[in-house]
């Protein structure tokens, strides 16, 4: 037994029970260890990037793959590759910039080379210097190259996973999930651009607040003070049938293509009005009556629909207590300048200052510093019964969320 | 010349201070009308910036939509009560036409919660065109550049 399962000895989930959860899977640094290797590294696919912003030979970015720092590249023969940004000789860094173009890879600290594979191609100094020094005769160059994820990429959506017992990225989130990325990503995409919002709180709070469809009109006052969003719109939850990843979407009856705000925009207390209600105009344009979807694959990837909102975000683990969230904001690279200055300034709606989003910034920190003090007490999640099952025009159900936790105790090995 | 210039300097500076002590001192409804009425405020990072992303955090095109802002701010928005300090320095004057003035700052805000928690919460450079108007200099339009990519928790009082 690890030094970490050791610990982790005491540790057990309520069995057979996905409605309660204790509170120290949020503040425990083992059990962040621990979700390195079972979650991060178990069968799960990791978002890692757009194919977008890597569109020619060389060009990469790095991310994560929870704490595991990853170069996704644009390969030799048109693909994407994902490489652990860790040189095999002594461990550093390959790319310490955000991203570039690059022929090969090189190690600024003894100049070892890998091709855009991955592969070991050069060792400097490899003959020794005047016939002294020089490699071991016995090393083994060719299993000495960067570590490799295996990758599939998903309407222009880059996933990557460590290990070989994930099954197909469409068996793993399963045809009904994989029709929302089919409606949402239709054109090919533009980046408009960036946000980063540092969250005082575990990963899984966030992970569990986008799959929690009960909180949307309750925390988030915008929605009803402003009628983005109100209890009695159609929609519903989809969960995937493992449970893991799932949707949760709001639609509003047929107007025609464009919805202009102002006569829409009023309190349910008829209380506040925009004074400037453009930023909520919505133009359709995914085919459908659907106003807002959020989708959630599990582990780390939330894909926003929210009016013409339309955007990536990556949950980022830095520690039991810390989490970065990474929004990539997107639009169609066929927006004409209109459809680009809506979604400027829809955009008001979602990140870090994000009218309707902010909140979830700070409500994990509240649940972090509570909980804190009394790891053993329990989470309960009634909402909408016990199960997984999704719901048909109601959102007010917290079956998503259980779907999280049974996705967790899969990985993690807590039945 | 020298003289003018000067007088120019002071009054961008006092501008600058008002702004800054309207939101450091909760006067949020008056932070609109440091704007001309069409005038234009977004927040964004020096990543989007450089790479000409024109993604902003915060975009009010106009007093109507910063208005919004701060009624969203009061009544609507969920946070944790905090202040912000600004620091504003390295003040210059770039150009002055007939029509417009164009200045930057450097700038930090120091946020403090309410249990007393103080972190450097942003800093950068603002971008700034500033307009006469009866007597009074008032900001056409505003972008704050924030050095850091990351913001802590959320972004709801303006910078």
């Amino acid at each position: 037994m690890s030094m970490t399962e050791g610990k982790l000895s005491s540790f057990s989930m309520p069995p057979d029970d996905l409605s309660h959860v204790p509170f120290r899977v949020y503040t425990d640094q083992e059990l962040y260890a621990l979700e390195q290797e079972r979650v991060f590294r178990g069968p799960t696919w990791n978002f890692l990037a757009l194919e977008c912003e890597i569109p020619d030979l060389g060009d990469y970015k790095t991310t994560y793959v929870g704490d595991a720092p990853v170069i996704v590249v644009r390969g030799q023969d048109g693909g994407v590759n994902a490489l652990v940004n860790r040189c095999a000789h002594k461990g550093a860094l390959i790319c310490y910039k955000q991203a570039g173009n690059v022929r090969e890879f090189n190690c600024v600290y003894h100049n070892w080379t890998y091709d855009l594979a991955g592969k070991l191609t050069g060792i400097a100094f490899k003959r020794g210097v005047g016939g002294k020094g020089g490699l071991a005769p016995d090393f083994d160059q060719a299993s000495h190259g960067l570590q490799r994820l295996r990758v599939e990429t998903c309407r222009g959506l880059i996933f990557g996973t460590f290990s070989d017992k994930t099954p197909s990225f469409l068996e793993y989130i399963g045809t009904e999930l994989a029709a929302n990325i089919d409606r949402v990503f239709i054109k090919p995409l533009r980046v408009i651009g960036y946000h980063c919002q540092a969250l005082p709180n575990n990963w899984k709070l966030y992970a569990e607040n986008n799959r929690d469809s009960y909180h949307a009109s309750l925390l988030h006052v915008f929605h009803n003070t402003f009628g983005v969003v109100r209890p009695n719109m159609g929609g519903g939850v989809k969960v995937s049938e493992s449970g893991w990843h799932h949707l949760s979407f709001t639609q509003r009856e047929p107007l025609g293509d464009k919805e202009v705000g102002r006569e829409k925009v009023r309190s349910l207390k008829d209380q506040y009005k925009l004074k400037d209600p453009s930023m909520m105009e919505h133009k359709l344009e995914l085919g459908d009556q659907v106003t807002n979807a959020i989708q959630t694959v599990f582990p780390s990837l939330v894909v926003q629909q929210i009016l013409n909102a339309l955007a990536v975000r990556q949950i980022q683990p830095k520690s039991a207590g810390r989490t970065e969230l990474v929004w990539t904001i997107l639009g169609f690279a066929d927006d004409d300048a209109e459809m680009q200055e809506l979604r400027l300034k829809v955009n008001n709606l979602v990140g870090p200052a994000g009218l309707i989003s902010m909140e979830d910034g700070c409500v994990g920190g509240f649940v972090q510093r509570a909980a804190k003090a009394d790891p053993a007490a329990m989470v309960v999640m009634p909402m909408g019964g016990r199960g997984i099952a999704g719901s048909e025009g109601s959102r007010v159900t917290e079956a998503a969320v259980r779907g999280f936790w049974k996705g967790w105790r899969e990985c993690m090995g807590f039945r | 010349m020298l003289g003018r210039d000067l007088i120019l300097r002071l009054r961008i500076e006092s501008l600058y201070a008002e702004y800054a002590q309207t939101i450091d001192d909760d006067r949020l409804e008056n932070w609109p009308g440091l704007f001309v009425e069409d005038g234009k405020y977004q927040v964004t990072t020096r990543e989007n910036h450089g790479n000409g992303f024109a993604l902003a955090m915060m975009y009010c095109d106009g007093r109507g939509m910063m208005s919004d802002r701060i009624s969203a701010l009061r009544s609507a928005n969920i946070y944790e009560p905090h202040v912000y300090c600004h620091l504003i320095s390295c003040v210059r004057v770039l150009d002055c036409t007939s029509q417009e003035i164009s200045a930057q700052a450097n700038f930090a805000v120091i946020r403090t919660m309410q249990e007393g928690d103080q972190t450097i919460f942003a800093c950068g450079r603002t971008f700034d065109r500033i307009v006469e108007a009866d007597g009074r200099l008032l900001f056409k339009s505003r972008l704050v550049v924030l050095d850091s990519r990351q913001v802590d928790t959320l972004l709801v009082i303006p910078i």
